[in-house]
């Protein structure tokens, strides 16, 4: 358990102001390995939905070009399948990744992931930035950002372990 | 550690399951509106929003205010007040995700040292 968070507390995320959040994180590769498996369908699928999540890819286009659109399709258990699209507003390999998030119509947010070289490492900085202060809120309210569905799970299992 | 009140999970499980109480909350991110609004915005009878409305206000996710004849909705104070739950499960997710990416960058890794030594002795 000890050594689980360890690795856990790696992951750093906090709500950086009130349009905002930040999740940073150091990968053991330099930066165009870890640019690969951000754009390469094939890869992305393979670590995007661990199996905690307890959802799986039905679908998974990714079209990495600045213009160029992306949409993801999930199913979580017997539930609908759930759709997440948006468009890539910059691709610079292997630094940075812009896009949208425009599931949740206008209040989605906007992704930055920057690919930073560290000495044969890469330090990944994963910004939202949110249309308004309003918008973030909301999207905490509703859970929506996390994907409706997965904080059921969540809600879920904490029930379950009551 | 964050704390999670069962009970409150279980109010906020109930108002959440329902995809027009999802989007009751996302449209009052957006902007306060009264029952009449929100009735015509999703296309519902006001006696249908009044109950949403009802679900959303006791689970505390929001809060109501009567003026005159008029009855405004606001996000309610249970949604910021799980902020720091929700940083800590959306710092988790990411975290279960990145873990994954290590074995995958690890093999990327891996592969290409294998081809560079490959094309080396060619």
């Amino acid at each position: 358990m000890a050594a689980k968070r360890e690795t856990d507390s790696r992951t750093q995320a906090e709500r950086k102001s009130e349009r905002e959040l930040v999740v940073t994180r150091t990968f053991d590769a330099p930066p165009r390995i870890v640019f690969e498996a951000w754009t390469k369908p094939e890869l992305l699928q393979r670590w995007w939905t661990p199996k905690s999540f307890g959802i799986v890819f039905l679908s998974c286009e990714l079209d990495v070009r600045t213009g160029g659109g992306y949409r993801f399709v999930f199913r979580h258990g017997d539930s609908k399948p759930m759709e997440f699209f948006g468009r890539y507003l910059e691709v610079t390999p292997p630094s940075r990744l812009v896009w949208t998030n425009e599931e949740a119509g206008d209040g989605g947010s906007i992704t930055t992931v920057t690919f930073e070289e560290q000495g044969g490492k890469t330090l990944l900085v994963m910004h939202d930035l949110y249309p308004s202060k309003e918008a973030l809120d909301a999207a905490i309210a509703s859970g929506s950002t996390m994907g409706t569905d997965e904080m059921f799970a969540q809600l879920d299992e904490l029930l379950a372990a009551r | 550690m964050v704390q999670y009140s069962p009970t409150r999970l279980d109010s906020s499980f109930a108002a959440l399951s329902d995809a027009t109480r999802r989007g009751v909350l996302e449209q009052l991110g957006r902007a306060d509106a009264s029952i009449t609004e929100l009735a015509q915005k999703f296309h519902m009878t006001l006696t249908g929003m009044k109950k949403h409305v009802g679900v959303l206000e006791q689970a505390g996710l929001v809060a109501t205010e009567k003026v005159g004849r008029v009855r405004t909705c606001k996000l309610g104070p249970r949604s910021l007040d799980d902020e720091t739950a929700w940083i800590e499960a959306y710092r988790q997710r990411w975290a279960a995700r990145f873990d994954e990416l290590d074995n995958v960058v690890a093999e990327l890794k891996h592969k290409e040292k294998v081809d560079g030594r490959k094309k080396r002795d060619r």
